[in-house]
């Protein structure tokens, strides 16, 4: 059965350029500007959204996802209030959160709500392929996917096994460390890890952290399937005052990175 | 010996919950340890250095005034007098030369009173290693003292500016700091918590408190203690002191975490007693959380019980019913911090006046036979501005009828 995440790989595919995913902290810095950004992120042309639960002590990321997560906890973002932000997106919404908030709220009832909703699937980054199987197991059963990541420390059987594992696409990290757009990533590395990962699995794969600028999405678009943008969306939005003016700044920057996402027409024929 | 299974679970707790950035950095650590740990000379450098250098083994003393009127006889173990003051350098020295073995050429910690922070920066001084310690703003500021103790053995302190600016945030902060640097820099965890194989490795670190205790008893008393108490942050002290006894079924095992303003209120660090299970820094245990799973905020007047998890082991122990765990109010805490020092002439680490507390009310409890030891896990210089403080506050408040 195809998702609604296959058909946004096939549409970029067939429109000659890597998706982009775009991610934002849900609720951050409250529920009514949150949903004027994820709109506009839409709108500008963010083919899949990363919809962040703000969680406060977020080990996989950086100073900038992790005040925007502060942010909505202060403005009292709750898991109900996100899965409602999911129900009104118009692209395809994958979560993202921490495994202490899902089982403290229920990871039966999250995986139900969140289908209900119409998520597509769930990233959890402190679950490691060891800790995985039951986890997955209830997210499976309710008919969501679990996309995984594997990063730069991650050894090659390691990593094979994971891309084997992983549903929807593979999360490449791309550069050792946390989220942030504060250091620019090495692409050439990226590529390399890119064009290794193409060896090991038949589905797509995305690049993310660091990735925050349209020069960085050019230099890896010709062998990444999709490239995922944080931080700087955040900081996009964060720095702007008000819903409207937070929707303009999200829209000028997505628009710029949209751009970047479509390969030349001579790099064209190498892409997958 | 008790040990966790090969996933890191002593029971169902502890594991590895971490991004998969950390999971080699984690698989080396464990690799490491495994063939230290089977090496005698890594012991022989071990113990090398905690009797030359730290001044092991640490002496036990009889308490003869403290708790009196009372039968029970009541024991220090005196990780007081170890060098640095607390029983953190055990664990750091055992750490700093896995470091070594492995190649590393850094060492980087988390600290909340500063005890942990010291213990890293005196070792990395001694073994040629530089030292970045993370620290939250409020720990920084309330712990001045150990900040600048830090600085002058060489070490790097970052004050961390997120959250609740607290030991909860130094750690998320250290771990992310691994995250991007783990090719050459040892992460020192300071207690039995994150993910494994700390809870183990740190345990087998402090084991020493216990082994002593141990052989100490049996020379002077002729016979194992009857009840062990020790405070419970992380639940490094606690463990120990503990583990020698693990299987000494009448040996009886106290933790006690602090109860800050009241178990009734929000403002406590007792994770085990008004906790529920979720997973916080790479491990599955007992936490203090909403229930939306966000990390509630904690208090406790001893910055080295505030945080709000605790050692996966201790949760283990505690649903085994093996090791009890009670809660001890900031009162009452600073009140046998007082009376440890006017009756025994010992001033207490804020930390183990928590244990000092609880073994007043168990001494009145037990009969003459009783042989109480407590872990005294560190001395309190530190804490002796925090007491003046409250002291003020407190006649403040008497002199201000509500
Ligand atoms: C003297 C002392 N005792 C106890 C603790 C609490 O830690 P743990 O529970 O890991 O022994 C600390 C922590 O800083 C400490 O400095």
């Amino acid at each position: 059965m195809a998702t609604a995440l296959d058909e946004a790989f096939a549409k970029a595919k067939k429109d000659d350029r890597c998706a982009l995913i775009g991610y934002v902290v849900a609720g951050d810095p409250d529920m009514e500007t949150s949903r004027a950004v994820i709109d506009a992120v839409v709108e500008a042309g963010v083919d899949i959204v990363e919809l962040g639960i703000p969680y406060g002590d977020p080990l996989a990321d950086g100073p900038t996802i992790a005040a925007g997560s502060q942010r909505a906890i202060a403005s009292g973002a709750t898991i109900d209030g996100v899965m409602r932000l999911v129900g009104q997106t118009k692209a395809p919404v994958l979560l993202f959160t921490y495994i202490n908030p899902i089982l403290q709220y229920g990871l039966e009832k999250f995986a139900m709500g969140a289908k209900r909703y119409g998520a597509v699937g769930v990233i959890i980054p402190d679950v490691p392929l060891e800790e995985l199987d039951p986890i997955r197991e209830v997210i499976r059963k309710n008919g969501l996917i679990m996309p995984m990541l594997v990063s730069p420390t991650t050894p090659d059987e390691r990593m094979r096994k994971i891309a084997s594992d992983s549903e929807g696409f593979t999360y490449l990290v791309s550069r050792l460390g946390v989220t942030g757009a504060k250091d620019a990533p090495d692409t050439s590395a990226v590529r390399a890890q890119l064009e290794k990962l193409r060896k090991m699995t038949g589905r797509p794969i995305a690049a993310g952290f660091g990735i925050s600028k349209a020069p960085h999405i050019v230099a890896v678009r010709d062998y990444a399937d999709g490239v995922i943008v944080g931080s700087a969306i955040v900081d996009a939005y964060a720095s702007a005052k008000g819903a409207p003016n937070a929707a303009a700044a999200a829209t000028r920057l997505v628009r710029l990175l949209r751009l970047a996402c479509k390969r030349a027409p001579a790099a064209a024929a190498s892409a997958t | 010996m008790h040990k966790p299974d090969e996933r890191g679970y002593f029971g169902e707790f502890g594991g590895r919950w971490v991004p998969e950035v950390l999971v080699k950095p984690l698989a080396d650590v464990e690799a490491a340890m495994s063939e230290a740990f089977a090496d005698p000379s890594f012991w022989d450098e071990f113990h090398g250095l905690l009797s030359e250098y730290v001044g092991r083994p640490s002496p036990i003393t009889t308490a003869k005034r403290f708790a009196q009127p009372r039968s029970a006889t009541i024991v220090f173990k005196r990780e007081d007098l170890n060098h640095t003051g607390a029983h953190k350098v055990n664990n750091t020295i055992g750490q700093a030369l896995l470091a070594k073995r492995m190649g590393k050429t850094h060492l980087i910690a988390e600290t909340g009173a500063g005890q942990h922070g010291v213990a890293v920066a005196t070792i990395g001084a001694k073994l040629g290693l530089p030292v970045d310690v993370y620290m939250g703003a409020v720990d920084v500021e309330r712990q001045a003292l150990n900040v600048y103790v830090m600085r002058l053995l060489g070490a790097t302190v970052h004050e961390v500016t997120g959250g609740t600016q607290t030991l909860k945030d130094a750690t998320n902060e250290a771990f992310r700091v691994w995250a991007s640097q783990c090719d050459d820099t040892f992460y020192v965890i300071g207690s039995v918590v994150g993910a494994h194989p700390y809870p183990f490795m740190v345990r087998e670190f402090q084991r020493i408190i216990g082994d002593e205790v141990r052989v100490q008893c049996q020379g002077k008393f002729g016979r194992l203690p009857s009840d062990i108490i020790a405070c419970v942050g992380g639940g490094s002290n606690a463990m120990g002191i503990f583990t020698a006894f693990i299987d000494d079924r009448n040996v009886n095992l106290w933790g006690v975490e602090a109860a800050g303003k009241g178990l009734n209120t929000p403002e406590n660090a007792a994770a085990l007693a008004a906790g529920s299970i979720g997973v916080l820094h790479g491990s599955r245990s007992y936490l203090l959380q909403t229930n939306e799973g966000q990390v509630r905020p904690t208090h406790s007047v001893s910055a080295g019980l505030d945080y709000p998890g605790v050692g996966p082991e201790h949760a283990f122990l505690k649903d085994s019913g093996r090791a009890k765990y009670v809660a001890v109010t900031d009162a009452e805490a600073i009140a046998a911090f007082k009376a440890c020092a006017s009756m025994e002439g010992i001033i207490p680490a804020l930390e183990s006046a928590h244990a000092l507390a609880y073994a007043e009310k168990l001494a009145k409890e037990r009969g003459e036979e009783a042989l109480i030891v407590v872990n005294l896990s560190g001395r309190g210089d530190k804490d002796v501005t925090q007491i003046e403080k409250a002291e003020a506050e407190a006649m403040f408040t008497e002199a201000v009828p509500a």
